[in-house]
C-alpha cells in the first residue's frame, strides 16, 4: 500500500494552478494527479514522493488534504496488462471505489486501485501476488 | 346582506364573555365604526386581556409585578405603554403550554412557527378565536369587494404554518368556496386555476409569480386562460414593480397581508384596493409603534417596530409583543372610507430573521443543526438568491479537519445528512455547498453569516 494525498478543492478559477504551486514551492515532485469533479468542488488525488511532507505543507496553506492509503500495482506496459491485472481481481469480490493509472518508464505502468475495507485490501494483495503481479511500496514510487 | 355565520363556535359557548357584536361576520359595520368607538372597544378589550393574562398566566403575573406594572389600573389606551413587552425569547421560553390562558379543553387548534430545533413559538386557539381568525381574513376578501361568489384557491402550505388554515378559514369565512391546494406542483395548481375558474389566489407573492411564469412556460396565458381577480398575497416583502408585474400577468388585484403566529397568523392587517397601507383588525388588535433602542412609543407616522396587543385573544393573549417589523402608522384616513388605521408596508426587521419562502428562519437555527454534524466546523454562510422568482437558499460551509473526503460519496452522504436535518428544522429546503477551509470570510466583530442577494420582488 502507498499513501496517496487527497485534496479537497473548490471549483474555481486557478485552484488547481495555486495547489501545484504550492507543491512545487515545497520540493515535492509529483507522478501522478487525477481530478474526480462534481458541479461544486473537485477531489484532486496525487502521487508524489513525499506525501507526509505534502499534507503537512497544504493543510499548512489552507488547503483540506488527508492521506489515503491505496494499492499500487506494476503492470507491463502493453495492450492487455490492466485487463489481466481486473480480470485477477475479479475472482474475489471486491469493492474498488475508484482506479487510475500511470505510466513512469517505457516497460511497466502502475494501476492504482482504492479497495474499501482493510480486510478485502489485504485479501486483494494476496490474490495480486499470486497471480504475479508485483505491489508496490512507497520506496518502489521514489 | 347578512353574513352567514362563521361555522366554528356555532352554539359553542365562548368560555370568556367579550362584548358580542363586534365580529363582521355579525356586524359588518364595524370595518367603518368611527375610530373612539373602536378605542373604547380595544380599551375594554384590553383591559380584560391583562387582567386575564396576569390572574391565568404566572409568566405574566411576574412579568408585570417584575415591572411595576398593575393590570387593574388601566384607564386610557395611552396605559398600556406602562406595561412591559413580551419578546418571541418569552414565548420560547414558555414552550409548549404555559402561556396558555384558558384550559386546554377549550384550546381546539394549536400553529406553531418554526423554531429552533425543538423550540417553535405556539399559538393556541379558541373556537372563538379560531373564528375571529377567519373574520379578519375574510376582510381581504371584503376589501377585494367579493363574497360568496368567489372561489378561493389558498396554496399557502397547509399545516403547522399558519398561512394555510389561516387563508382558508378565512375563506370559508367569507363565504367563499374554498379550495385547499396547499403548496407545491405548480402545474397542478395551474390545472386547477384555468378548470376550476378560481377567482381568489391566496400565497406568498413570489409563488404567484412562479405560478405565472409556469403558466405562460406552458404556453398559457393566465391573464385570459385563468379567472382571477384578487390575489391574497403575503408572508414576505414584495416591491412595488413586483406587484405590477404579477397584476399585469394575472390580470387581478395583488392585496398585501400581514400577521404572525404569535399573535394569530395572517390577517392583523390587510391592505384593501386603495393598496396604500395595510388596514389593521383594530377591534383585535391594539398597535403601537416604539423606536427598538429605547422602547419609546412613537407618535403616528414615524418609522419603528410594531408591538401588539391582543384584544380579544382568548388561548394566548399577548401583550405588548414585539414584532421585530418596521414599519409605521399611517396618518390620515384610507380613501375606502373604512376606519381602521393602516400600518405601512414592512421595511424589514430589527433582528437577523430571515423570510425564506414566507417562512421565518433565524440564522441561530442554522447553525443549532450544524452542531449536530460533528464533520462540519462552525464556519459557514448562508446565501440567499433568487431563481425563477422563488428564494434559492445555499449553505456553504467549511469542513473540520479529519473528515476524510476521499471518497465522493461521503461527501454526497454529508451533504444529504445535512440537508435532510436543515428540511426538518427548518422547514425550509437549502442547499449544502463544502467549501474549502479558510474561504468564509473571516471578520473581525460580528461575522457576515448571510449574504442576501435576492432580487427583492424588482
Amino acid at each position: 500500500m502507498i499513501d496517496q494525498i487527497t485534496v479537497f478543492l473548490e471549483n474555481s478559477e486557478g485552484r488547481l494552478a495555486a495547489l501545484c504551486r504550492t507543491l512545487a514551492d515545497a520540493d515535492i515532485s509529483m507522478s501522478a494527479l487525477t481530478i474526480a469533479d462534481t458541479t461544486d468542488y473537485g477531489v484532486v488525488r496525487i502521487i508524489c514522493d513525499k506525501p507526509e511532507k505534502a499534507i503537512e505543507v497544504l493543510n499548512g496553506a489552507d488547503y483540506r488534504a488527508v492521506a489515503t492509503k491505496v494499492s499500487a500495482i506494476q503492470v507491463p506496459n502493453r495492450p492487455g496488462g490492466l485487463a489481466e491485472l481486473l480480470e485477477t481481481l475479479d475472482s474475489i469480490k471486491l469493492n474498488i471505489e475508484y482506479g487510475y493509472c500511470f505510466s513512469v518508464n517505457g516497460e511497466t505502468a502502475v494501476d492504482v486501485l482504492k479497495i474499501r475495507g482493510a480486510a478485502q485490501a489485504a485479501d486483494a494483495a494476496k490474490v495480486i501476488e499470486e497471480a504475479g503481479f508485483k505491489l508496490l511500496s512507497q520506496e518502489d514510487l521514489a | 346582506m347578512i353574513r352567514p355565520v362563521c361555522f366554528f363556535n356555532q352554539g359553542a359557548a365562548c368560555p370568556v364573555a367579550y362584548t358580542k357584536g363586534v365580529y363582521m361576520g355579525e356586524n359588518k359595520d364595524i370595518l367603518t365604526l368611527p375610530h373612539e368607538q373602536l378605542e373604547a372597544l380595544q380599551l375594554e378589550g384590553i383591559k380584560k386581556t391583562v387582567v386575564r393574562c396576569y390572574e391565568n398566566v404566572p409568566f405574566y403575573k411576574q412579568l408585570f409585578d417584575e415591572a411595576g406594572f398593575d393590570p387593574y389600573s388601566v384607564e386610557t389606551l395611552e396605559d398600556v405603554a406602562k406595561a412591559p413587552f413580551t419578546t418571541k425569547q418569552d414565548l420560547r421560553d414558555n414552550y409548549p403550554y404555559k402561556l396558555f390562558a384558558v384550559p386546554m379543553k377549550d384550546v381546539r387548534e394549536i400553529h406553531m412557527s418554526s423554531g429552533t430545533t425543538g423550540i417553535a413559538t405556539v399559538g393556541g386557539y379558541t373556537d372563538h378565536d379560531l373564528e375571529i381568525w377567519g373574520d379578519c381574513f375574510a376582510r381581504g376578501v371584503e376589501y377585494a369587494n367579493g363574497g360568496e361568489n368567489d372561489i378561493m384557491h389558498v396554496c399557502y402550505g397547509y399545516g403547522l404554518f399558519t398561512g394555510g388554515l389561516g387563508a382558508h378559514y378565512g375563506g370559508v369565512a367569507a363565504g367563499c368556496t374554498t379550495i385547499p391546494m396547499s403548496a407545491g406542483n405548480t402545474e397542478r395548481q395551474i390545472r386547477v386555476l384555468r378548470e376550476m375558474g378560481s377567482t381568489i389566489l391566496c400565497c406568498t407573492p413570489s409563488y404567484a409569480m412562479h405560478i405565472a411564469d409556469t403558466a405562460i412556460a406552458m404556453g398559457l396565458d393566465p391573464a385570459k386562460d385563468f379567472s382571477l381577480r384578487a390575489g391574497i398575497h403575503g408572508a414576505e416583502a414584495f416591491s412595488d414593480n413586483f406587484r405590477a408585474d404579477l397584476e399585469k400577468k394575472l390580470n387581478y388585484k395583488v392585496l398585501d397581508v400581514y400577521g404572525l403566529t404569535e399573535t394569530m397568523g395572517p390577517g392583523v392587517a390587510i391592505e384593501c384596493l386603495e393598496q396604500n397601507g395595510l388596514h389593521l383588525a383594530e377591534d383585535h388588535f391594539f398597535a403601537e409603534i416604539i423606536d427598538p433602542e429605547t422602547g419609546e412609543v412613537l407618535p403616528e407616522g414615524e418609522w419603528g417596530e410594531l408591538v401588539l396587543t391582543t384584544i380579544d385573544r382568548e388561548a394566548t393573549p399577548v401583550v405588548r409583543y414585539r414584532t421585530r417589523d418596521i414599519t409605521r402608522i399611517m396618518p390620515g384616513e384610507c380613501a375606502c372610507g373604512r376606519t381602521h388605521r393602516r400600518i405601512d408596508r414592512l421595511h424589514g426587521r430589527t433582528d437577523d430573521m430571515l423570510i425564506i419562502r414566507g417562512v421565518n428562519v433565524f440564522p441561530s437555527q442554522i447553525e443549532d443543526v450544524m452542531k449536530t454534524v460533528p464533520e462540519l466546523s462552525s464556519w459557514y454562510q448562508v446565501v440567499l438568491t433568487t431563481v425563477d422568482h422563488l428564494d434559492r437558499v445555499t449553505l456553504k460551509v467549511e469542513l473540520e479537519q479529519g473528515f476524510d473526503f476521499d471518497e465522493i460519496a461521503a461527501i454526497e452522504r454529508l451533504q444529504k445528512e445535512v440537508e435532510s436535518k436543515m428540511k426538518s428544522a427548518l422547514s425550509v429546503g437549502l442547499k449544502v455547498k463544502i467549501v474549502e477551509p479558510k474561504s468564509i470570510p473571516r471578520s473581525e466583530g460580528k461575522a457576515k453569516r448571510v449574504i442576501d442577494q435576492r432580487e427583492k420582488g424588482e
